[in-house]
C-alpha cells in the first residue's frame, strides 16, 4: 500500500518534469523576441542585451530548462519584468480564487451528477432514466460560457438575485454569493459528464456475476445498489473527476472572464496577450502542477476503494 | 405435495421474448428432490439448466415469463411469492454456490464483510456474526481461518473461492443448496475436494442439494437421484442407478456413450452425438430428440411423447420408454 503511494507519488514528480521542460521549450520556439516585447522597439541594444542576460536567455536552451527547473524545486518562479513582483506573489494571489471555483463547481456537479447516474442505473430505460439522459447530453452539450452569460441575464440582470462580477468584498457571504453564478456555470457540464459515466458504470458492473451472487444471498437491493455497485461503479468517476478537477483549473478563463473574477485562467489569458513570458511560465507551471496533483490524489482514493489497485505494486 | 420432499417442480413453462420471436426455454418440466437427498441435473449447454435454477430463486431475466406451472418449496408455491418474501428465502432457506469463483465474490469488499452482510437479517451482535463466518471458513478447509476474514476475493485461489463460496452459501443451513457447476471451473484435484466436502457438510447439515454438472463422473458420486436434461425438457429422470445402469431415454443412453471417462481403450476421437441441438423458437411437432435419434419411429415426429413413469421411479419422455434399455 504504502509502496503503491510512494511510486505514484514520485510518477507524480516525473510527470511535472517533464511537462515543465515541453513548456519551456514550446514558450521559447514560439515566434518574437520576448526582450523586444518587453522593451519595445525602440530600446537600445545595451538594454536589451542586459536584460537578456539577466533573464538567462543567453545560456543554450537545456541549460535554461535545468536552471528553470532548479529555481521552481526551491520555490521561486521568478520575476514579472513588468511590475517587478515576484511571480510567486501574483500567481498565489489569484490561485485561490480558482481552485474555490472549480471545487465548488466540481462538488455541486458531484452532488447532482452522482446521484443522477445512479437513478438513471436504477431505473434503466424508464421515463425517469430518458429524463435523466436528455437533461445530461443537453448539460454537456451547452458551452460553458452560454452559461455563464445566460446565467448573469437571469440570475443578475433579471431577477437582480445574485451579484454578476468580481469576486465580492472580502467577506465571506459576499464571496460566497459572487462565487453561485461562476460555479453554476463551470459545474452544469460535469453533471451530464458524471451522470452519463456513473450510469453506464453501475450498469456493467449490475451485470457482473457477484451482483448476481449478491441477489441470489437475498440481500437488500439498497445495500446491493450502494455498497456492492456503487463502490466498484464508483472508481472511474473518481478518475474523471481527478482528471476534471486539473482541466477546469487552467479552462475557467472563459467564466472568469464572463464574471470579471481574478483567477488562474484569466491570469494566463492576459499574460499571454502582453507577452510577459515568466508569468505565463510560473501560472501555467502551477496549473500544470496541480493537474497532477488531483489526478494523483484520484488515483490515490482508488487505490483507498480498491484493494486489487494497491496490491498491484 | 409431498412433505418428504423440499421441492416440487410440476409443469413448469418458461418463455423468453427475444428478437427471433418466442423461446419456448422451459417445457413441462418436473422434478422432486426429497429431504436430505442429493439431485443431480445432467445436460448440454443451453438445455435450460440455468434457466430452471433462476426460475427457482425468482431471478429470471426481465424478458422471460413463467407461463405455467408451479415450483413448492416446502409446500409454498414460490411461483405466487411477492418479491419480498422470495428475498427473504433467497439465502435463508435456498442458497447457491455459483460457476466461476474468480467471479461470483465482490472485489472490493473483504470476504469478512460479505460473510457477515448476508446474516442481515439476525438481529445478533456482529462479533457473532464474525464467530459464525470463522466457523464456516474452518468447516470448509481454509487455513487460518480469523485473519482471512479480512482478505479480499483476488487473494485467494480458484479453490479457496469456491470453498468460500460454499462457506457463505451453508452458513445460514438452508433447507435447500443449489450448486450451478460448482467445480467446472477447478482442476480435477481440486474438484474431488470440494465433491467430498460438499457431501460431508450435507450429511452434517442434512440439507438437500441440487447439483447441476456436466461431469456424469461427479453426478454418479454425488448424487442419489439424477434428472437429463434436454432442449428445455427433462428427458429422462430416477435414481443415479437406473440412470447410470438403466437408461431408457436415447439422450441419456448417448450421453452416457459419449463420456470418456467410460470409454475403455485408448482413442483419439471421442465419440458424439451427431446433429444439433434443436431451435427453441421453431419446435419439431413431435419428439424434441427425434432428428438426432437412432431409434426414431415416424410417431416421434408427429407426436411429443408425454413423460411416463414406466419403472418405479423412473421417469423417462420417450414413446419408446421401457423398451430402449441397455444393451
Amino acid at each position: 500500500m504504502w509502496l503503491y503511494f510512494l511510486k505514484r507519488i514520485l510518477l507524480g514528480i516525473l510527470i511535472v518534469v517533464v511537462a515543465v521542460s515541453l513548456l519551456y521549450s514550446m514558450i521559447h520556439m514560439v515566434p518574437g523576441d520576448p526582450v523586444k516585447t518587453i522593451l519595445g522597439p525602440r530600446a537600445s541594444p545595451e538594454l536589451q542585451a542586459q536584460i537578456r542576460e539577466k533573464m538567462g536567455l543567453n545560456d543554450p536552451l537545456p541549460v535554461q530548462i535545468v536552471k528553470f527547473i532548479g529555481r521552481v524545486a526551491t520555490g521561486d518562479l521568478g520575476e514579472d519584468v513588468f511590475k517587478r513582483k515576484s511571480v510567486n506573489t501574483i500567481v498565489f494571489e489569484q490561485l485561490p480564487h480558482t481552485i474555490y471555483l472549480v471545487l465548488a463547481g466540481i462538488g455541486w456537479a458531484m452532488l447532482v451528477g452522482i446521484p443522477l447516474g445512479c437513478l438513471s442505473a436504477i431505473y434503466r430505460n424508464s421515463m425517469i432514466d430518458r429524463f435523466a439522459g436528455i437533461l445530461s447530453v443537453s448539460c454537456i452539450a451547452i458551452p460553458t460560457f452560454v452559461v455563464a452569460l445566460y446565467s448573469v441575464l437571469l440570475f443578475a440582470v433579471t431577477l437582480k438575485w445574485l451579484p454578476a462580477i468580481g469576486a465580492g468584498d472580502g467577506g465571506f457571504g459576499s464571496y460566497i454569493s459572487h462565487l453561485i453564478l461562476p460555479a453554476f456555470a463551470v459545474g452544469l457540464g460535469w453533471v451530464g459528464y458524471l451522470a452519463r459515466l456513473v450510469r453506464a458504470s453501475m450498469l456493467e458492473v449490475m451485470s457482473e456475476n457477484h451482483v448476481r451472487t449478491a441477489r441470489a444471498f437475498g440481500l437488500p437491493e439498497k445495500t446491493i445498489v450502494f455498497k456492492y455497485v456503487l463502490r466498484l461503479a464508483i472508481l472511474p468517476t473518481i478518475t474523471l473527476i481527478g482528471m476534471g478537477i486539473g482541466i477546469l483549473l487552467s479552462s475557467a478563463v472563459f467564466t472568469e472572464i464572463v464574471f470579471a473574477r481574478p483567477g488562474i485562467g484569466r491570469l494566463i489569458y492576459d499574460a499571454v496577450t502582453s507577452r510577459n513570458y515568466p508569468v505565463v511560465m510560473g501560472s501555467v507551471l502551477v496549473t500544470t502542477i496541480l493537474f497532477v496533483v488531483s489526478t494523483t490524489i484520484a488515483d490515490l482514493i482508488n487505490a483507498l476503494v480498491d484493494p486489487r489497485v494497491r496490491t498491484e505494486g | 405435495m409431498d412433505a418428504n420432499n423440499v421441492l416440487e417442480i410440476r409443469g413448469l413453462n418458461v418463455e423468453f421474448a427475444s428478437e427471433r420471436g418466442r423461446l419456448r426455454a422451459l417445457r413441462d418440466v418436473d422434478l422432486t428432490i426429497p429431504r436430505g437427498s442429493i439431485v443431480g441435473v445432467v445436460g448440454e449447454s443451453g438445455c435450460g439448466k440455468s434457466t430452471m435454477i433462476n426460475s427457482i430463486i425468482g431471478l429470471l431475466a426481465h424478458n422471460a415469463t413463467v407461463s405455467s406451472g408451479s415450483i413448492s418449496f416446502q409446500g409454498e408455491d414460490l411461483l405466487q411469492k411477492s418479491e419480498r418474501e422470495l428475498r427473504d428465502i433467497r439465502g435463508q432457506h435456498i442458497s447457491m454456490i455459483f460457476q466461476d469463483p474468480m467471479t461470483t465474490l465482490n472485489p472490493v469488499l473483504s470476504i469478512g464483510t460479505q460473510m457477515i452482510d448476508i446474516q442481515y437479517r439476525d438481529q445478533i451482535p456482529k462479533a457473532q456474526k464474525k464467530a459464525r463466518s470463522i466457523e464456516m471458513l474452518s468447516r470448509v478447509g481454509i487455513p487460518d481461518p480469523e485473519s482471512r476474514l479480512d482478505n479480499y476475493p483476488h487473494q485467494f485461489s480458484g479453490g479457496m473461492r469456491q470453498r468460500i463460496a460454499i462457506a457463505m452459501a451453508l452458513q445460514a443451513e438452508p433447507e435447500l443448496l443449489i450448486a450451478d457447476e460448482p467445480t467446472t471451473a477447478l482442476d480435477a484435484t481440486l474438484e474431488v475436494q470440494i465433491i467430498h466436502r460438499l457431501k460431508d457438510l450435507q450429511h452434517s447439515m442434512g440439507c438437500s442439494i441440487l447439483f447441476i454438472s456436466h461431469h456424469l463422473g461427479v453426478i454418479a458420486e454425488l448424487c442419489d437421484f439424477v434428472i437429463v436434461m434436454y432442449g428445455g425438457e427433462v428427458v429422462e429422470r430416477g435414481t443415479v442407478r437406473d440412470i447410470f445402469h438403466r437408461p431408457s431415454h436415447p439422450y441419456t443412453f448417448k450421453l452416457l456413450e459419449c463420456d470418456p471417462a467410460r470409454i475403455a481403450e485408448t482413442t483419439r476421437s471421442l465419440p458424439t452425438i451427431p446433429g444439433e441441438i434443436p431451435n427453441l423458437a421453431k419446435l419439431p411437432p413431435g419428439c424434441i430428440f427425434a432428428d438426432r435419434c437412432e431409434r426414431s419411429i415416424g410417431l416421434c415426429r408427429e407426436k411429443i411423447p408425454p413423460s411416463t413413469e414406466f419403472a418405479e421411479h423412473h421417469w423417462a419422455r420417450c414413446h419408446l420408454a421401457g423398451e430402449v434399455s441397455s444393451t
